[in-house]
């Protein structure tokens, strides 16, 4: 009973650490913080790689949310941006996900990785 | 208007192909597409994070792959982080804000890497990825 309770307990702390840790990943960065939490919950509470990313983004929804609201505060968020890019992104994220079962995905994951260097680049010079 | 609605559907169809989170996307296009400075870009992809993420926990939910009572526990014990993570945020300048930006973005291009590269040779026996199996979402 009492092993159960602590044991209860230390999964609490454990998620705990990585909402925080995610949390100020995601304020810092503007991002939801999956890269974070994924890992996290594989490696501290033995999630395989399909529940953990389930529920990161579940958890990304308050995370991101939280967030949003402090940002909003500070009078940095611009309202309709948001929408003209969350809204038409969610038809995006359906459209990937269903080619992701359809198409060879590793040339284009690479192409995109070098995508990534490039705007990298392209932020920090302009 | 048309350019940043482009924007989302492209980061979307990548965040969905590839399961790299939004606003890795958003932010970038936020500012090379759409001309905001890096702190309202950062604000801005969290806000359209939400309905990406809210849509992306329905589908997996209904596959039996979201454990809600972890999801709940982590969300709502994240608040001090997030709130801590926005303030060191805005304590920054923007400058140092992107350029920490743009070492998160080849961070996740190398994790990208790695991850394709791992998955190149699949072990005997195994089912080939996305057989049989619900499609992951995006990471976040």
């Amino acid at each position: 009973m009492q092993e159960a309770a602590e044991r209860t307990r230390a999964r609490t702390l454990r998620l705990m650490a990585i909402g925080t840790l995610a949390g100020l990943f995601s304020g810092l960065f503007g991002v939801g913080g999956g890269s974070v939490i994924v890992p996290l919950l594989v490696l501290w509470l033995a999630y395989d790689e399909r529940a953990a990313t389930a529920t990161s983004l579940a958890a990304i929804v308050f995370i991101a949310g939280f967030a949003a609201a402090v940002q909003g505060a500070y009078g940095n968020v611009h309202v309709l941006d948001a929408v003209l890019i969350g809204v038409p992104a969610v038809g995006g994220v359906l459209i990937g996900t269903w080619l992701q079962q359809r198409l060879q995905t590793r040339s284009i994951a690479l192409l995109f990785a070098a995508v990534l260097v490039a705007s990298a680049v392209e932020l920090v010079i302009r | 208007m048309i350019g940043i609605i482009v924007v989302g559907v492209a980061a979307g169809v990548l965040a969905g192909l590839l399961g790299v989170g939004g606003g890795v996307l958003f932010v970038p296009g936020l500012v090379l597409f759409v001309g905001l400075d890096q702190h309202a870009a950062e604000a801005t992809s969290l806000l359209a994070i939400v309905p990406v993420a809210i849509v992306g926990t329905y589908r997996q939910d209904r596959y039996g792959n979201v454990r809600r009572a972890d999801a709940l526990t982590l969300g709502l014990l994240s608040v001090a982080g997030a709130a801590g993570g926005v303030a060191l945020a805005n304590s920054l300048s923007g400058a140092l804000l992107r350029d920490a930006f743009a070492g998160l973005m080849i961070v996740i291009a190398a994790q990208l890497v790695h991850r394709t590269l791992r998955d190149r040779e699949p072990q005997a026996g195994a089912p080939a990825a996305g057989e049989e199996a619900p499609p992951d979402g995006p990471p976040g």
